[in-house]
């Protein structure tokens, strides 16, 4: 009876693929994506080469997820000029934070179940 | 009337009276089966067909009767592990040199010894002031390296607020240490001193691992020792508060977390 109950409550959060799919936030689950957010949410903002040596990612690696994370309205990204040198900072949104904190339950939740069980 | 070659004429009658059907070569086959259909329903315009029946699968294992849930469960683990693990990395500052500690101490021991030997309280507290300018530098310097060989910035997010939380306890104590000193009252000096650079301590190691603030909090009851004991016993409350501490701890940081 346990088992079967713990089943479905796992099932309710991440269950079947046809359930899982809209529940868990696919633009957070990618790695890097997840390593951005996550950085972003112990630091107030963090300018792009920071964030790359400290993710050791590759220019192109980095903007792409991040505008990717941008066009979503979690990463809010500030374009100025240091003298001649561009320099981008990013700082997470209160999106961005929410996201994250689903996210974190989500994983919660699934530990949960199975530790139920 | 369709001419039937041999060939087929032999298929039909092998076809009819065995038991054991092998299969022809396709036309032939097709013939066959035109024929056949003809003998059997006397129609002429029987087409070929191939029936074409499914296999049902029956698997060798029966399937679960759940989902597998260890991989789902241990990737959410995992998951969680990498959030925290980057956002240790992200918040916590990791580049204090524990080697640049144990040099720092080296240091401290070195000017109790020489601060004890000083006639003048002027020069006593010139040694000090000299011993705190080299071990700042010896600790910008270290920590510095050491951000660089891990690939950690320094003048933001983590290491900014180390440095940020560390300077006012300094600052106040500087200035405290003017105002005593001109007071007369050199003796409450190392007391202060390692209650302050301990409050330090503490506040910036909130961001760094957890032997650094532990380290902040030995050096202030040390301090709190040193100000309840005689103004005699202060260089040697030096040598053990700055001195002897730093080379423990640094020797700690520097095994437990490279360098």
């Amino acid at each position: 009876m346990a088992r079967a109950s713990a089943a479905e409550r796992l099932r309710s959060v991440a269950g079947g693929a046809e359930t899982a799919a809209p529940e868990l936030d696919r633009l957070i689950h990618e790695r890097v994506r997840l390593a951005i957010v996550s950085a972003l949410a112990v630091n107030e903002s963090l300018a792009f080469n920071e964030l790359k040596d400290m993710l050791s990612l590759t220019d192109g690696n980095l903007s792409v997820h991040a505008r990717k994370l941008e066009e979503a309205g979690y990463v809010q990204c500030t374009k100025t000029f240091e003298g001649r040198v561009p320099r981008t900072e990013f700082r997470l949104t209160d999106e961005g934070r929410g996201a994250l904190g689903r996210y974190l339950d989500h994983m919660e939740a699934i530990i949960q179940a199975v530790r139920d069980r | 009337m369709i001419a039937e070659p041999a060939g087929v004429r032999r298929w039909v009658k092998h076809a009819l009276t065995s038991q054991t059907h092998r299969p022809p070569a396709w036309g032939c086959r097709a013939r066959a089966h035109a024929l056949l259909c003809m003998t059997k329903h006397l129609t002429g315009d029987c087409k070929p067909r191939i029936v074409r029946t499914m296999a049902k699968i029956i698997p060798f294992r029966r399937p679960p009767e759940e989902p597998p849930l260890e991989p789902l469960h241990e990737r959410a683990m995992d998951n969680l592990a990498f959030i925290r693990q980057t956002m240790e990395r992200a918040g916590s500052f990791t580049a204090v040199s524990g080697w640049g500690q144990v040099v720092i101490g080296i240091t401290g021991v070195l000017a109790a010894w020489l601060a004890s030997r000083q006639a003048s309280p002027e020069n006593w507290l010139a040694t000090w002031s000299v011993a705190a300018v080299v071990a700042m530098g010896i600790g910008v310097v270290t920590t510095g390296m050491k951000a660089r060989a891990i690939g950690e910035p320094i003048r933001s997010g983590p290491g900014r607020k180390f440095v940020l939380s560390l300077a006012p306890p300094l600052v106040a104590g500087a200035v405290l240490t003017l105002v005593l000193f001109r007071a007369g009252m050199a003796g409450m000096l190392p007391g202060l001193w390692l209650l302050l650079y301990g409050a330090g301590i503490v506040g910036a190691g909130t961001n760094s691992v957890r032997v650094v603030p532990v380290m902040g909090f030995s050096s202030m009851l040390l301090g709190v020792a040193a100000l309840l004991a005689p103004a005699a016993w202060g260089d040697a409350f030096m040598a053990v508060g700055f001195g002897a501490l730093h080379v423990v701890f640094g020797t700690v940081i520097a095994r437990r977390y490279g360098g």
